[in-house]
């Protein structure tokens, strides 16, 4: 085990706002983009149908 | 209809569609289980480095990002000129769909270096060979989406992205091999297929599951984003029609 307590695993040696820094950045971005492509996709179903023929 | 499974069954839009739509949520599974398990490792099981302290441990994200900027850039150039060559819709398609995903995969390797440069450098940025080529790299993703973007007629659009990405892609060897032509301060490769790895054994496991939970993710965003564009181009056509009445709203 690294490390004794959470503020130690926190700290990361006083390497914290970038190791940090730089997770947090990819972590946001991983989250952002699944939802942008099903907001996308939901939205190309949505258009599609308002085009769609009237039903028969 | 021809009842035999055929290879290019898979290059109809339709079929790809349905095809993507069942895996993706698995992908994401795939994705956040190999990442939990990654991060576990890296953080809880590889020991500190020697010379760099805790701040080595952006490796486990950064390595991943740039292989993945590359792959992903080689993956659109080869689906673009696909498409190109062979007036394959699809792949014209899925290239389209991965430029996003490998743009944010290259800024992600770019910000992630310049959290890891800072304190081992003492730079946020040097215009090193492999950053400055992986930089390059970034534009011409954007160029990519600029160029696809500016075009109204679709297949014209197609066909100026996949000249612009074949050419691109003679920057991708430029990349990996930066760091052995040139006298950078990047360090070497980290991983080498021809020397015995230099890395604890717990780091490099650390790192190759977060490159294979990188891939299932990208996998996953870049099938929603080319169901999307499927959509978008073949909403005129019988099987959309059929698709849209016979599931349920929420369900396609």
């Amino acid at each position: 085990m690294n490390w004794n307590s959470a503020s130690e695993f926190f700290y990361m040696g006083g390497y914290g706002l970038y190791v940090w820094g730089s997770y947090a950045v990819t972590a946001a971005w991983m989250l952002f983009e699944p939802w942008q492509v099903r907001r996308r996709h939901q939205q190309a179903l949505r258009q599609a149908r308002e085009l769609q023929p009237q039903d028969d | 209809m021809n009842k035999l499974p055929r290879f290019f069954t898979f290059a109809a839009p339709s079929r790809f569609y349905r095809l993507a739509g069942l895996t993706v949520p698995w992908l994401y599974a795939v994705s956040v289980l190999l990442a939990l398990a990654g991060l576990y490792m890296g953080f809880f099981v590889a020991p500190v480095d020697a010379t760099q302290g805790n701040a080595y441990r952006i490796i486990f994200i950064h390595v991943p990002a740039a292989w993945m900027s590359m792959v992903l850039y080689m993956a659109m150039a080869g689906w673009a000129a696909v498409g190109w060559a062979f007036n394959a819709r699809l792949a014209s398609m899925v290239a389209r769909s991965l430029a996003p995903t490998g743009a944010a995969f290259a800024f992600l390797a770019l910000w992630t270096g310049a959290f890891w440069g800072k304190p081992t450098w003492g730079a946020w940025w040097v215009w090193d060979a492999r950053l400055t080529s992986e930089l390059i790299l970034l534009f011409l993703y954007l160029g990519f989406i600029a160029l696809v973007e500016a075009i109204d007629d679709t297949r014209r659009a197609d066909h100026a992205g996949a000249l612009l990405a074949v050419i691109g892609a003679v920057n991708v060897p430029i990349i990996y091999f930066s760091v052995y032509w040139w006298n950078t301060l990047h360090q070497g490769a980290t991983i080498s297929m021809t020397a015995a790895p230099k890395m604890a054994s717990t780091m490099l496991t650390s790192m190759l599951l977060m490159t294979l939970s990188f891939w299932a993710y990208a996998f996953a965003v870049v099938f929603v984003r080319t169901r999307a564009l499927v959509i978008d181009r073949e909403r005129g056509t019988e099987w959309v029609h059929h698709l849209l009445q016979n599931e349920p709203k929420a369900r396609v």
